[in-house]
Formats: structure tokens, C-alpha cells, sequence
């Protein structure tokens, strides 16, 4: 069909004035740098990656729906579905679990009744297995991806997680 | 070491408060380099220092920034805070608790870059210490200690926070550009080198966190101070990041040239529950693991020293593996990693780990007969001296030197042929 | 060779060339195949697939004086790296060894092609690819005879994934060399696929709408290096070892790209032997290795079962199946009444000898020969046309491109694409259009002006260029700048198109390209000129042998003549008006592929073949002539249309006729001077060009043709062949004001006209009728998006959904041609929100 402009939606109406504050961190004629701040924000906007956000990050950066949607299957912290409304992402790599991250990983799991990777009846909380984050010290760890960013909560056992997880509910129940 | 250099929150309180770091003298050093010395003093003393680059590779710094194309502006510094190699969390911890230091150290290295904006790219999973960085970012720049004519000077600079998405390879620094410039996070072909053609295809610097933090006392102090600390060719202090079966993993800064035992006996306090050491990976999951043994405890960990018993210094992150560990369970961990990051632009590491990673899974189901072992060594050297980046190199390390080393470890998985 | 050239040595044979060169392209200059994968020599180099490790010796430096150092022999000593290295990425040196057939190097690249085929399902029996696919070469080549691994382990993936309508992936057998991917952002401009996810699950994937949206998809199904990516019409239509091969022509446009037709004789085609897919055949001054979507795609109508399969006379007041002896008889008998009072009507879709041919049959008689054409300016184009030197792949740095008047990517896609890289090398390409167009992607300056204003957008730019006070255009920074730069221009090519113009308008705006070519010292340059953007492939052609369109209409020149012979067109199903004009004829044959609503009204109706039964040559916009050859038997008792008319001219009582199309070839060289160095051998002259395709290593260029058939003539401008340069600035065409909106017909790639309409394979992505108007005129006129609208213009009027897009500018509806609307030339109409009911 005949081309058209880039269609207003919802990022650009709610928040124009942070998208232009990205923007501004990057040369005028190098737009295509803003697109991973605009995924995280179409993503807390939607809670996933929709089509729809990739056609409107697509249209504010003048790239195509396909080189915005192709970062989303790269990067591991963007998600195209839907999923709990938090994510719970235990790290379970060498360090960690060298100081007991794969056993906590499945009681957390015994205790919310899922397997890794499932999603809690309640739809709240979805847990899921990640490599390294940084925080071998303090293991077992695990980080925290809700509508807000990402938040770690170090030096855990199972007992903490799951007083987490009641505060959670509480709040998104 | 009594004070600290990079770490040094430890000694004083609060430093992450802007007033805190600058009634310590923060900032000083950037005011009177500027005012008293030429972008190229700048190199040569970082020459001088014998400073090298604290990501992995060990690149002298100073010889990094002098290939930066002449003349040819606007110039750019990135710097590498994607810290993600298994059990390195040290620029983590400058970042969020001396924060200030690396700024004054990004200024410092953008004033001898001749460069007026610099960007920090940073793991999508430091969200919070991300944001927290710019809130300091914003403190030093409304103090005129960063934007626009720093101290009146004619030197300005812009520092950015940039945030990655969760994707190991954009450690690598051409693939961070990549993923700065909007792209999947894969390496791209060098040369060109990123000082010749960087971010947006401009001269740039790309400097691991550490390295960067480096540069405020070396500039403070001086060349010959900073040769003063660790080896002849392995200058300064170091930040070892220690964790695995330890009674107390966590940040180390010690002169470059400490001994393993040191580190682990010394400052992490031995292994947990009085266990035997077993085996110790010196560079996180992207380097030969190495067994336990005396001579290996008593090697300096410095860029030359590791290497000589069969392994490298890397990133410092030394992960320590008691006699309870199965060296083909690690391998199956680290190779579990790789395939998980591997980018996928190469055929040997998209492939080859990818089947290294069956082999071991089958090994570890015990459903197979003899040769798996075999089996695996030869399609890890079938990836070796292949790959495009190095991240397809690092993988097969711990498993070809967990099979030469600790064979029977993996043997021992090997079944009946069910 | 040339001083400055690297000398190195590549499994022990001699190279010399350029610095610069990858170690793979001066392999393959000597011989010497290399295995790659991702590698494609017109994409940039990536080193992705690790097909291609070599090893490399380099000659030792002594350190402190830099020489070489030599053994006792006097022979430089080398040293080979420990590891291999990628010949595709690594540029040769001085002095150097390469060995790629060594133990070492033979050994990596087996441990890669074992790597790739972990991955890949060995479906060979079963794959399009098969037999000409450079995975299955090259593991019969490298591959270990038995893998280490085990089968079990292998990941099963979708095997049929449209990626949109024309190109369906199969996920299993790709091997992530990503030429796809690169190609549509590399070379069509169109960053439609992309990766998702990483490592080995990395995958081909696509989020335009439509999926895969772009005109250039089915190239890269010819340089996927395995059988990932297919195409919906070829997809399991036959394996290639059974397929002939033919070259020819593509017809859809004056562009000219040179085709392979892959044709099989088959039983579920009756036994016939049929097409069975379109190859691009290599010639880089043309169209390089590629070819658009509808030249690949649009072929199904030389097959269709509506094709006239025998000659037919009206008898009774119905049109009967005839011999060819009595049809021509008759045809002979009305022309002969008709004398000079016959008129000749033909298209660009003939060739020149069809043209020649036709044009002595109706002479004749003392008949005359009209050209039925919306588009003039072709006279110039011969005096100004492009140098025989020329090739738009040569334009870069210092150069400039200035087209008008077309939406080129819409009309000609391969030269959209090639201008494209031209500005990709530095060229300034000028767009100067009453819209926005995806030439606008590319071009250094865009001027807009009003439809109707081209002209005077022109003569701005002509007295911006050349500083001259006499004459009088638009005037703007845009028109200025564009102006500066033609005027410093080393090489300067002119487009024009006919958008918003007439055959009058466009021969104004050739005039005044002309004029600009000739008075900024562009004339008769080697890469300068002149370039028609003919709706036709031919119409340059038909130029050349004399062929006129009408000032008047062919409503006028109808209605003076008796009797009329069509060729090759359809005027009255362009214009249903013109019925009248027709019907008071007293005689009319028409010449056609189709029963067309023209010749269900003829008294006389002669089948002809179409281009892929015969031979023939076109001359394309760029005036190269190039020659098609036949590849499938002729259609029923289909003729050439060249042998009709020398048929009719013998019945008529010429004399010394050519009877072959080569003949008839020679008759124009003799005739018409231009073409004078014109012959079938001339045409079918080769030389080899780069990047070598075709070959038996398919890997290197993908499966493009290679040229062994002719890569044509240039033919030289008459001003490069000492003509005179005078060309005075053309009248700029008085504004024609008027009262409500001006239509303008446009063109669309997938259209609905007879050539296009029977591949079915294109529907999907085929234009239904649309009125596309600008936002302010829709809600003054008061239509939504999508609502029906109705236009009316001298006494017609046509129903069709309105398109609201700001791009249209204000004032104007744009009318896609040959989807339903009868409107050929720009019109002023009155539009109407229709009725509900007319809606639905």
C-alpha cells in the first residue's frame, strides 16, 4: 500500500518527554541506538514486547518492525509473551551453584507448587533459571524483572524467597 | 594492602556521596590534569604506568588509546560495564558503592581520548545501580565536575548510561558497539579495530570499569608509584573477585603477583568446612581449569605467571572447587553457559557448543558407552582456532583441560552402553 | 594488471592483484575455488560460516630494518600462522602463500562442514536444492563420510514457514550464513528479515506487513547456499537436473534484465513442455545477478490457457476459427481496401523485428504507423541517450542522478536499486517529484512541486545548472542545490518518468533534459544521458524505428483511418471510450496473445507467440539491444508477430521480405542508423565478467546464469556519434486550472493487467483499485479510509475505496494504472463519498 507516517500510540502519547530524553543521548543521525531503552520501556508500558510496540518503536527510530523485533529474540531480559507479573530469575550458573543455588532453585520451586520456567497459578510469579549475574558472593541470589526494572536479592534461602513471594502476592494478588 | 586504591569505600565511609569523594580529594586529579597537562601527557604517563586493560585481556591501556585514528573527531569512549563472566562481580562494586572514581577516571580517559561524550555500557540486570549512576552522573555534571567546560576548561564531556538486555557476548567490545548502535550483540570482523572505526564508525576507547578507576590515582601519583605495586610487567593493584567453596568469597584488591594460596588462605579465609581445594578456574568460566596443587597455589596470579602452569589471569575471578566437586559436572555447567551465549554468527561455536553440550548431557545421563569422552575432546578441538571472537575459544577451555586434567572425573559418567 | 598490484601465490600458482582484493576473489581469479558459505562477492564480508580457512604464510620482516628475510637460496622465508584464517575477510599481501588444499586447511574446513551439518536434516532427496545446492557440493567434497554425531541429537524444526507470500523458509536446513538477511539490507534496501534469538537457535525471521515485504525477495532464494529458502511458485515443482535452460529477456519493463528460463517438459502440463521458473542471468551493466519479484513471478501468462491458440475471422457477426491462409487473405484483402486510409497501432511490447516488420506490412499499403504510448520524449532519447559505455554500476563519487517524474522503485526496480548503490558510492541522486517516492530513501536533494509542474521544475533546475537568464522554472534552495550539482557533475544521467504528465508533457520534459545534458557539457559523455522510464520494455525500440505516438488521440487517428491494425495493445480495454471510434472502422485485425476486448471486436483476430516460444530483441531504456531466445515450442499454431507481418506484407505484394527474425535484425542495421553495427552474432557477443557466476560452484555467486547467450550492444547516442547538440529549452506547458481534483494515474509493481493477472502466485500482493487521497480532500470530501468514493470525469466515472495517505499532495487523487480505472492520463474529476450501498 502507499506509505503512510509513523502511527501515534500509546509510548509516544504516555511518554514523550522520556522518549525524547533518550533520544537525546545519541547523535541525531543515530537513532537506531535508542531502540533498547524503548524495548524496556514498551516493555514495562505492556509488560512484553508486543508486535504493536515493535511497529511503534519501528516508526518513531525509522527502522523496519524486523530490526526492532529481532533484538527482542536476542536479548534475553526482553520477552515477546506474556508471563506472571513478576519474574523470579534464580541464578543457577557455576558459582552459585557451587554454594547451593540448584537446590534452592528447586525447593523455591517444591514451594510454589511449578517447575522452572513455570508460572504460579496466580499467575504472580514466574520462575525461571539465569546464568551469572554478578552476585556469586552473595549466593544463592536471584533477580527480580517486574513493571518497575530489575532488582537483586542476594544471600537467600528458601525461608526469605518465600516471605518475598507473600509480599508479592500481596501486592499483585 | 592497608588502603585500598580502587576499592576505597572500604576505607572511607560514604564515598559514594559526592561531597564525601571530593573532601577526599575526588575530582582534584581531573582539575589539575586538565589544567596542568596535554592529552598526550596523559597517554604517556598511562604508558608509562604499565596499566593493563583489567576486562580479561590484559592490553597495555595507554598503547590502546595512541591507536586512535589522528585527527579524525568526533571521538568516542565506551566504557565496559557488561560485567558477565561467571563469578566476576568487581566492577560491580566500584560502580555502586566508589562510583565517583570511575567517573573522574571516564573523564580522565576521554580528556586524553580528546573525546566529549562517553557512554557506559552497562548489563541490563544492574538496572538499579545503572539508575543510580545517573543520579551521580547528573550531581557531577550540575558541579561542572562533568558536561559542558569542566573547571572552565575548554574540555567537555558527556557521560551516558547505555543499558544492555542480558547477553554475555557484549563483554566482547565490538559486539558491544553493535549492541550500542542498536544491533544483535555479535563481534564484528577486526581490524578495523574500534580505535580506527568504533561506535558509529568513529575512533573510540573501549576500557573495562576497573581499568578506568585505575586512572585517577595513577594520575594522582604517578607512573613510577603505580609500577611500585605488583610485577614488573603485571603494574598495580587488582580486584579479585573470589567465590565457589570458600569461607569468604567476595572482592579482593591485592597487588598483581599474589599467590592463589594467598587469596584463598590468607583472605578468603580457606575453604568451607575445612575440605580439601580440588580444582580452581583463575578466570571464571573462560579458562582452563587448573587442579589444586602446590605449585599451583604458589603461582603469582599476574598476567605472565598464570599462563606458565596452564591457565590465564583474565578477568581475576577466581572460582574455587573443593574435593566434593566432578570437573565433567563443571564442564557441563560451563559448557551450559556458553551454549547459552554463544551469539550464534559462527558456525564452530554456534554448532560445536551446542554439541558439546549434548555430548556432556548424555555423558551425565549415563546412558552411553566408552569414547564419549574422546568423543567430546575431539569436537572441542574440532572448535579450537576457529571462531570469529573469543567467546568460542573460552568454551571448549574447561573442558579440554578438565578431560586432560581430570579425566577420570569424566570417565566415571561413562555407562554400559545402557 | 597494473603497477601497485599484490603478488602472492595460492596453492602455488601466481596472483596478481589489486590491493585490497580478499584472498577468496583472487583465488577464484586463478581457479582456485574456496569453499564459503556466507561469503557472497557483492556482499560486504562477514566471515561468519568459517567455510573458507586457509592457511596463510606471510614472509618474515627483520625488525629493525623492515627487509624481508631470506634464506640461503635467496628465497624469502615465510611463516604460517598457527591458526587458520578466513579467506573471505582477509585482504591478500605482498609475498604471500596461500594454501587452501593443504592437509591443515583441508582438515578445518572439514571440521566445519561436519559443524553445519550437526544442524542441517540431510533432506537432499526430498529438497528443491538438491543438485544445485553448495552445502550437498561441498559435503560430498569435504564432509567425513560418517559423522561423529549422533542423529538423535539432531533439533527438529518447522520445514515450512511462509515468510509471506512468494518466499516460504525451511528452518531446519538453514545454516545461519545470513546472505538473506544481508542482501535485503545490502542491496534491496529493504530490512525486512532479520535474526531472532541466538546461538543455535538462531532463526530467519520476518515482522513486516506483509511478511517479507519487499520486491526483491526471490533473489535470495537464488544465494541461499542451501534449500532454506524457496519460493512458493517453484517449491517442489521440479528438481533442477531436469530442468533446460533458455535465455531471454525480461518483458515486464525497460529496464531489460537478462533472464534464464528453467523449462521442463512435463505430464501434468499435457505434455508440454513448460516454463517452470525465471533465473536472473548475469549482466552487470543491466541488472548484475538480480531481477525484481515480478520479473521472476510474472511469466504464467505465455502458459495460460486463455492464449489464442488459432487465427479466427468474423463470419456472420461471429469470430470463427480460421487457417492461417484464409486469415491472412482476408487480413491482406481489408488492408489493401484500406490503403492509406490504414493505420498500424503497436506497443512497446513488441520487438524491434515485430516492429520493423509491422511497420513495412502497413506501409505497404501506404498506411501509417502510430505508436500507442502515454509517454513522448523517445526522439530525444536517441539524439541524448546514455553513452555506449555506460552502466549505472560505474556512477559514484563526483557523479550525479537526477530523476523526475516516476516512482521508479513502482515502475523499474532495478534501476531503483541500482541508483540506489550509485548513491551509496557517493553519487548525488536528485529526485524531483509531486510526492514522496523511496527514491527519497537515497537522494542528496528532493524537490516537490505540483503536478502539472514538472516541467517548469525541470527548467528551474536547467537555470539553476547552467546560469542561463533566458529561462524560467521553479526557483527554491532545493531546485538551486540540485542545479550545483548537476552542473559539477563528472557523469550526469537523466530520468523521466510521465507522472502527472501526458505524451506531450513528457516530450517536453525530455526536451529540457536534453537541453540540460547538452548545456552543462554532459552530452555525449561516455556514462552521460538520457533515460526514458517507459511504461514498456520496448517503447525505445519503437522509437527507434520510427514508431510515433499520435499528437491528437487514438480516437482522432481512428476516426480518419478505414482500417486499422493492432499489435501488441489493447486500446480499447484501456479505454472503454474509444468503442465508438473502433466500431465505425470498416475493418480491424488485431495481432495478440489474448481474445482482448479490442480483438473480440475484430473482423480479423491472428494469434501471436509470446517471448517465451521465439526470438527476438529488445532495446532497453538505457538503449542497450538485447536478444531472447525461444525456450518452449510455440503455443497452439501461435506465430511471431514479425513472421504475421511479413506474411500480410508478401500477401500484399512486397518484395525481398526477410523471413527470420536474425533478417529482419538486419534490415533495421541497414535501415536505421543507430543500429547499424546490429546483428544476431553482434547481440550474442560474451565476455566474462565479475563476480564469475554459474559455475559449478555454486557457492560463490549463488544460482544467477551466466551469461553465455549475448550481453547485448549498447548502441551510441547520436550525439556520441558527432550528431548535433542543439536542443533548444522546451515551452513550459501552460497551467490547466481547473475545477475539482486532479487524478493521476500511477504505477503499481503487481498490477491487474493481462500479462500479470495469470500469476496466480502474485495475487495476494496484487492492487486492487484504489483512490488514494490526501487527509484534507478526504474529509472535505468527506470519506474515510477504506469508504467507497466515486469519480466521475467527461461523461465515465469509476467506484473504488478511498486510501487516506498525507503523502498524496493536496489536490490530487493517485489512481493505480491497469487495476480496473480506465484513467490513463492525468484528468480532472469530481469525487464523491458514494452511497452505503455503493460501498458494500
Amino acid at each position: 500500500m502507499t506509505a503512510s507516517g509513523p502511527r501515534v500510540g500509546i509510548l509516544l502519547e504516555k511518554h514523550a518527554a522520556q522518549i525524547e530524553a533518550i533520544l537525546a543521548r545519541y547523535p541525531s543521525d543515530q537513532k537506531r541506538s535508542a531502540v533498547m531503552p524503548l524495548l524496556y520501556l514498551a516493555q514495562h508500558e505492556y509488560g512484553h514486547v508486543s508486535k504493536a510496540a515493535l511497529e511503534e518503536i519501528a516508526g518513531i527510530l525509522d527502522l523496519s518492525p524486523t530490526q526492532v523485533g529481532s533484538l527482542v529474540g536476542f536479548y534475553s531480559l526482553y520477552h515477546d509473551e506474556a508471563a506472571g507479573s513478576v519474574r523470579m530469575q534464580i541464578c543457577t550458573d557455576l558459582p552459585c551453584a557451587l554454594r547451593g543455588a540448584e537446590t534452592f532453585a528447586r525447593q523455591v520451586c517444591e514451594n510454589l507448587g511449578i517447575r522452572l520456567g513455570e508460572t504460579t497459578a496466580d499467575g504472580v510469579i514466574t520462575v525461571e533459571e539465569v546464568m551469572c549475574l554478578a552476585g556469586c558472593d552473595r549466593a544463592p541470589m536471584f533477580q527480580v524483572q517486574d513493571d518497575q526494572g530489575i532488582h537483586y536479592r542476594e544471600n537467600q534461602t528458601v525461608e526469605s524467597a518465600m516471605a518475598w513471594v507473600a509480599e508479592v502476592r500481596k501486592k499483585h494478588g | 594492602m592497608a588502603d585500598h586504591i580502587l576499592l576505597r569505600h572500604r576505607d572511607i565511609p560514604d564515598l559514594d556521596r559526592l561531597e564525601v569523594y571530593q573532601r577526599h580529594g575526588g575530582f582534584e586529579t581531573l582539575r589539575r590534569t586538565i589544567a596542568e597537562k596535554s592529552p598526550q601527557d596523559v597517554i604517556d604517563i598511562v604508558k608509562a604506568s604499565g596499566l593493563r586493560g583489567r576486562g580479561g585481556a590484559g592490553f597495555p591501556t595507554g598503547v590502546k588509546w595512541g591507536f586512535l585514528t589522528p585527527d579524525v573527531f568526533p571521538r568516542y569512549v565506551v566504557v565496559n560495564a557488561d560485567e558477565s563472566e561467571p563469578g566476576t562481580f568487581k566492577d560491580r562494586e566500584i560502580m555502586e558503592r566508589n562510583p565517583f572514581q570511575l567517573l573522574e577516571g571516564i573523564a580522565l580517559c576521554a580528556y586524553a581520548a580528546r573525546a566529549s561524550t562517553a557512554y557506559v555500557y552497562c548489563r541490563g540486570e544492574f538496572w538499579d545501580l545503572a539508575h543510580e549512576l545517573e543520579v551521580r552522573i547528573a550531581e557531577a555534571r550540575q558541579k561542572n565536575l562533568l558536561g559542558p567546560k569542566i573547571f572552565g576548561s575548554d574540555f567537555s564531556l558527556e557521560v551516558y548510561v547505555h543499558l544492555g538486555a542480558g547477553a554475555y557476548i557484549c563483554g566482547e567490545e565490538t559486539a558491544l558497539l553493535e549492541s550500542m548502535e542498536g544491533k544483535l550483540g555479535q563481534p564484528r570482523l577486526r581490524p578495523p579495530f574500534p580505535a580506527a572505526k568504533g561506535l558509529f564508525g568513529r575512533p573510540t576507547v573501549v576500557n573495562n570499569v576497573e581499568t578506568l578507576t585505575n586512572l585517577p590515582p595513577i594520575l594522582e601519583r604517578g607512573a613510577e608509584w603505580y609500577r611500585s605495586i605488583g610485577t614488573k610487567d603485571s603494574a598495580g593493584p587488582k580486584v579479585f573477585s573470589l567465590s565457589g567453596h570458600v569461607a569468604q568469597p567476595g572482592n579482593y584488591e591485592l597487588p598483581l603477583g599474589t599467590t592463589f594460596r594467598t587469596l584463598i588462605f590468607d583472605h578468603g579465609g580457606g575453604v568451607a568446612g575445612g575440605r580439601k581445594i580440588k580444582a580452581i578456574l583463575p578466570a571464571g568460566a573462560s579458562a582452563p581449569i587448573l587442579p589444586a596443587t602446590d605449585e599451583v597455589l604458589d603461582t603469582p596470579m599476574d598476567y605472565e605467571s598464570v599462563p606458565k602452569v596452564g591457565s590465564m589471569l583474565g578477568s581475576a575471578s577466581v572460582i574455587v572447587m573443593d574435593d566434593t566437586v566432578d570437573v565433567a559436572w563443571v564442564a557441563l555447567k560451563t559448557t551450559r553457559f556458553f551454549k547459552h551465549e554463544s551469539c550464534g554468527k559462527c558456525t564452530p561455536c554456534r554448532e560445536g557448543t551446542f554439541w558439546m553440550l549434548r555430548v556432556l548431557e548424555r555423558l551425565h545421563s549415563g546412558q552411553d558407552g566408552e569414547g564419549q569422552v574422546d568423543g567430546l575432546y575431539a569436537v572441542a578441538r574440532g572448535i579450537e582456532g576457529k571462531c570469529l571472537c573469543p567467546l568460542g575459544e573460552f568454551s571448549i577451555m574447561p573442558v579440554t583441560s578438565g578431560v586432560e586434567r581430570f579425566r577420570a572425573d569424566f570417565v566415571a559418567h561413562e555407562g554400559d552402553g545402557r | 594488471m597494473t603497477a601497485g598490484d599484490v603478488r602472492l601465490t595460492i596453492d602455488g600458482r601466481e596472483v596478481r592483484v589489486p590491493p585490497g582484493t580478499l584472498i577468496v576473489d583472487a583465488a577464484k581469479r586463478v581457479g582456485v575455488d574456496i569453499p564459503v558459505f556466507c561469503y557472497h562477492p557483492k556482499l560486504e564480508p562477514v566471515g561468519m560460516c568459517r567455510m573458507c580457512l586457509v592457511e596463510i604464510g606471510r614472509p618474515v620482516r627483520d625488525r629493525a630494518t623492515g627487509e624481508v628475510q631470506v634464506d640461503d637460496h635467496g628465497t624469502p622465508v615465510l611463516q604460517y600462522g598457527p591458526k587458520l584464517e578466513t579467506a573471505c575477510t582477509t585482504p591478500v599481501g605482498e609475498g604471500w602463500d596461500v594454501r587452501v588444499s593443504s592437509e591443515k586447511a583441508r582438515q578445518g574446513r572439514n571440521e566445519v562442514v561436519e559443524f553445519l551439518l550437526t544442524s542441517h536434516p540431510l533432506d537432499c532427496p526430498i529438497c528443491d536444492k538438491g543438485g544445485e545446492c553448495p552445502l550437498q557440493n561441498l559435503t560430498l567434497e569435504h564432509g567425513p563420510g560418517k559423522s561423529r554425531f549422533l542423529f538423535d541429537d539432531k533439533i527438529r524444526l518447522d520445514k515450512r514457514v511462509p515468510l509471506g507470500d512468494l518466499i516460504v523458509l525451511d528452518r531446519e536446513r538453514c545454516i545461519q550464513c545470513a546472505r538473506c538477511v544481508r542482501f535485503q539490507e545490502e542491496i534491496a534496501g529493504d530490512p525486512v528479515l532479520g535474526f531472532f534469538e541466538r546461538g543455535r537457535k538462531l532463526e530467519i525471521v520476518t515482522f513486516s506487513d506483509p511478511g517479507f515485504d519487499s520486491y526483491f525477495s526471490g533473489n535470495t532464494t537464488d544465494i541461499c547456499p542451501v534449500g532454506a529458502l524457496t519460493t512458493a511458485d517453484f517449491r517442489f515443482g521440479a528438481r533442477p537436473w531436469e530442468l533446460n535452460a533458455a535465455a531471454s529477456i525480461c518483458p515486464h519493463c525497460p529496464v531489460g534484465c537478462n533472464l534464464t528460463l528453467n523449462t521442463r517438459r512435463e505430464a501434468v502440463s499435457g505434455g508440454l513442455e513448460v516454463v517452470k521458473r525465471v533465473m536472473p542471468r548475469q549482466n552487470e551493466a543491466v541488472n548484475e545477478t538480480w531481477i525484481c519479484d515480478k520479473g521472476r513471478f510474472a511469466y504464467h501468462f505465455a502458459a495460460s490457457p486463455e492464449r489464442l491458440k488459432t487465427p479466427l475471422v468474423r463470419k456472420d457477426g461471429r469470430l470463427v476459427e480460421a487457417t492461417w491462409d484464409e486469415a491472412l487473405e482476408t487480413a491482406a484483402e481489408g488492408m489493401r481496401t484500406a490503403g492509406s486510409r490504414l493505420v498500424g497501432i503497436a506497443s512497446g511490447r513488441l520487438s524491434n523485428e515485430d516492429l520493423m516488420a509491422l511497420r513495412t506490412a502497413v506501409e505497404t499499403v501506404g498506411g501509417r504507423p502510430v505508436l500507442d504510448a502515454p509517454m513522448g520524449g523517445g526522439d530525444f532519447v536517441r539524439r541524448f541517450g546514455l553513452g555506449s559505455q555506460s552502466d549505472l554500476g560505474r556512477l559514484g563519487r563526483g557523479d550525479a542522478v537526477l530523476v523526475i517524474a516516476s516512482d521508479l522503485h513502482e515502475e523499474a526496480p532495478i534501476w531503483w536499486l541500482r541508483l540506489r548503490k550509485a548513491a551509496e558510492r557517493g553519487a548525488e541522486v536528485i529526485v524531483a517529484n509531486a510526492r514522496r517516492t523511496r527514491l527519497d530513501e537515497f537522494a542528496s536533494h528532493v524537490i516537490r512541486y505540483e503536478y502539472g509542474q514538472a516541467v517548469e521544475a525541470l527548467l528551474g533546475i536547467g537555470a539553476a545548472a547552467t546560469g542561463e537568464t533566458n529561462v524560467r522554472g521553479l526557483v527554491g534552495e532545493a531546485v538551486e542545490a540540485a542545479g550545483k550539482a548537476l552542473r559539477s557533475a563528472a557523469e550526469l544521467v537523466i530520468f523521466f518518468g510521465a507522472e502527472g504528465l501526458d505524451a506531450k508533457g513528457t516530450a517536453a520534459l525530455a526536451q529540457g533534459a536534453a537541453a540540460i545534458l547538452a548545456r552543462t557539457g554532459h552530452a555525449a559523455k561516455e556514462q552521460s544521458g538520457l533515460v526514458g522510464i517507459w511504461p514498456q520494455a520496448n517503447l525505445q525500440g519503437a522509437w527507434d524505428l520510427g514508431w510515433r505516438p499520435t499528437g491528437r488521440g487514438l480516437a482522432d487517428v481512428l476516426g480518419e483511418a478505414k482500417a486499422a491494425l493492432i499489435a501488441g495493445v489493447d486500446p480499447l480495454g484501456d479505454d472503454p471510450s474509444l468503442g465508438p471510434a473502433l466500431g465505425a472502422l470498416d475493418f480491424l485485425i488485431v495481432q495478440e496473445l489474448f481474445l482482448t476486448e479490442t480483438a473480440a471486436t475484430a473482423d480479423v483476430v491472428l494469434p501471436a507467440q509470446s517471448f517465451i516460444e521465439r526470438e527476438g530483441s529488445l532495446t532497453s531504456g538505457e538503449g542497450r539491444v538485447q536478444r531472447y531466445y525461444p525456450a518452449v515450442p510455440a503455443w497452439g499454431e501461435a506465430r511471431p508477430d514479425w513472421s504475421i507481418s511479413s506474411s500480410l506484407a508478401a500477401g500484399l505484394g512486397a518484395k525481398d521480405l526477410p523471413t527470420s527474425a536474425a533478417a529482419w535484425l538486419e534490415r533495421i542495421a541497414e535501415v536505421v542508423p543507430a543500429y547499424h553495427d546490429l546483428s544476431y552474432q553482434a547481440l550474442a557477443r560474451v565476455e566474462e565478467q565479475w563476480p564469475l557466476v554459474g559455475g559449478d560452484d555454486l557457492y560463490f555467486g549463488g544460482t544467477a546464469y551466466e551469461n553465455r547467450q549475448g550481453l547485448g550492444v549498447a548502441l551510441a547516442s547520436e550525439v556520441e556519434r558527432g550528431g548535433s547538440k542543439d536542443v533548444d529549452w522546451p515551452m513550459s506547458p501552460p497551467p490547466q486550472p481547473g475545477p475539482g481534483i486532479l487524478a493521476v494515474p500511477v504505477h503499481r509493481l503487481y498490477d491487474r493487467g493481462t500479462t500479470l493477472l495469470p500469476s496466480r502466485v502474485l495475487d495476494p500482493r496484487r492492487v486492487s483499485l484504489y483512490i488514494a487521497l490526501n487527509p484534507s480532500d478526504a474529509t472535505a470530501i468527506g470519506v474515510g479510509d477504506g469508504e467507497a468514493v466515486s469519480l466521475a470525469w467527461d461523461g465515465q466515472s469509476q467506484t473504488a475505496l478511498a486510501v487516506i495517505d498525507p503523502s498524496v499532495p493536496q489536490g490530487a487523487a493517485l489512481i493505480p494504472r491497469s487495476a480496473g480505472a480506465t484513467l490513463s492520463m492525468p484528468t480532472r474529476v469530481t469525487l464523491l463519498a458514494s452511497q452505503p450501498e455503493a460501498a458494500r
